[in-house]
């Protein structure tokens, strides 16, 4: 603990200026404990979990517990607890947007771009536009499907609004408070070494959910092929982010349960998309003009539809 | 007070008087409270202010009558009429047609009230009333953009009338968000203004929308 006190105070002048009075022997003692646990750490532990230090982080995972003791000081009924939840600034959402859709293998989105600042401004303006998103592209590709038909009259379909809202918000919190809890509740059983608060989960659940944005975009596109490639592609996206972020958390824990649970993580995920794309969008298909002969009709839709 | 050392108080002057001390002139508002001015003044007063909001959102310059003497009428005015024309839509069997009156005033007081809360959560210096009163006065764009739309929906409702409802709508909603975006984008710390902006963009955007895609029956 002592070792930990005097590698904080390293990393603040002032307090330096002040040890520097004392003699020499606590002075070294101030920039040893830098490398120290670095090495120690990597001395201690099987070469095989070497990468586990980029993905855990243990090296500062105390000193970000302290830090985040800290910073949440003030009571939950008064304003500025909840202005710690946005203590962001542009920059660092940007670059927690593009950490979510630029993957990088063995980097833990946690420890690399929260930090110990879960924010709320993110997950929740996220889902809004992707809310929105979901729900005008969807408007706006069945309108282009179904645009050369006499029958069809357009409607703006203002329903599928609040139902998007309601699914969007209710998988960006929910399955992050059963995940949370579901972590919390083998972390009494098991040791783990990673933990994740309940903030730092619904940010990386809100972050990875950045890259169904443009995916809905494109998904105006009336094509079938084009549409699955999409899903495919955006779920590898978020779902590596998320498969990387809950990992190291559930590792240490019996084999067979933590493959279910990141596998229940990807599932979830992939019928969030899923279901989207099936309920918002019409599945376009090709239009044949009053069909005479219901054989034929079946052998020209074969036709057609290869 | 050295140089009233010297001065004293004859015995005959009477000291005495009210305890009170006047502060200023009186104001001619002060002499009869507004209680008793005719009602038409009273209305007057409001409408100017009212018009005058709407002029300042026309023209948006930075000045801070808007701010400084927030109204909500003007909101309420806007947003009950934006509500009303947007009535009459479509509705086929399955219900599914435009936005009804309550979910367009959900809408834009639900989304104002949000965006308030969140710039004042980023570290805005603006107070919560103030805010409202901009982000509803600068719906006024959008509510001519839903007039001129209606109008040209009753000549026809083709391609035409699509395009230029587009260039309308569209021009209306860059209007509203930069004629917000200037009243309000002071008020925040400089390194999260964009943060602030999208929210209002985001805002403007689902109004302008539900403007564009209103179809008659």
């Amino acid at each position: 603990i002592a070792c930990l006190v005097m590698y904080l105070f390293a990393e603040f002048d002032d307090a330096a200026n002040l040890l520097a009075a004392n003699p020499d022997a606590t002075t070294i003692s101030i920039d040893e404990p830098v490398e120290i646990p670095k090495n120690q750490h990597s001395r201690l532990q099987e070469p095989g979990r070497e990468e586990d230090d980029e993905l855990l982080g243990t090296d500062d995972s105390d000193k970000t517990e302290l830090l985040a003791g800290q910073k949440k000081s003030a009571p939950f009924w008064t304003f500025e607890y909840y202005q710690t939840f946005f203590d962001v600034d542009t920059y660092q959402v940007l670059d927690r947007i593009k950490g979510s859709v630029f993957p990088v293998p063995g980097k833990n989105f946690v420890r690399l771009y929260i930090r110990s600042n879960p924010d709320l401004y993110g997950p929740f303006w996220i889902c809004a536009t992707l809310v929105f998103t979901i729900a005008v592209s969807g408007n706006l590709s069945n309108f282009f499907i179904h645009l050369g038909k006499p029958t069809y009259h357009y409607v703006p379909e203002f329903r599928k609004v609040s139902i998007a809202a309601t699914t969007i918000y209710a998988y960006a919190w929910l399955v992050p408070l059963a995940l949370w809890g579901f972590l919390m509740w083998r972390n009494s059983k098991v040791m783990n070494i990673v933990s994740y608060s309940f903030l730092e989960i619904v940010c990386v659940y809100g972050y990875s959910l950045f890259i169904y944005i443009p995916t809905a975009i494109l998904w105006i596109i009336p094509q079938k092929v084009v549409r699955w490639v999409l899903v495919v592609f955006s779920l590898c996206l978020s779902g590596s982010v998320l498969v990387m972020t809950f990992w190291p958390a559930v590792r240490d824990d019996n084999r067979r349960i933590a493959v279910a649970t990141v596998a229940t993580v990807l599932l979830l995920h992939a019928l969030l998309a899923v279901g989207c794309l099936a309920y918002f969008f019409d599945a376009p298909e090709l239009d044949i003009p009053a069909p005479i002969i219901p054989a034929h009709n079946s052998t020209t839709k074969v036709v057609l539809e290869q | 007070f050295p140089g009233l050392a010297d001065v004293s108080i004859p015995q005959d002057i009477p000291v005495e008087g009210e305890i009170t001390v006047p502060v200023g002139s009186h104001s001619p508002d002060e002499d009869y409270s507004t209680l008793d001015e005719p009602v038409k003044d009273t209305i007057m007063r409001d409408l100017k202010a009212v018009g005058k909001k709407f002029v300042h959102v026309m023209y948006p310059r930075k000045s801070s009558a808007l701010l400084r003497d927030w109204d909500l009428w003007g909101p309420l005015v806007l947003c009950v009429s934006l509500a009303l024309m947007l009535q009459g839509g479509s509705a086929d069997s399955k219900d599914d047609g435009g936005p009804q009156f309550a979910e367009v005033f959900v809408i834009i007081w639900f989304g104002a009230v949000v965006i308030t809360l969140n710039s004042k959560l980023l570290g805005g210096t603006i107070s919560f009333f103030q805010s409202l009163c901009v982000l509803g006065y600068c719906v006024m764009p959008l509510t001519v953009a839903m007039l001129v739309c209606r109008l040209v929906l009753l000549a026809g409702a083709g391609t035409g009338s699509f395009i230029i409802r587009l260039i309308v709508v569209g021009a209306m909603f860059a209007w509203s968000t930069l004629a917000s975006t200037a009243f309000l984008a002071d008020s925040q710390p400089p390194n999260r203004k964009a943060l602030v902006v999208y929210p209002i963009f985001l805002f403007y955007f689902v109004i302008s929308w539900m403007i564009l895609t209103f179809t008659p029956q």
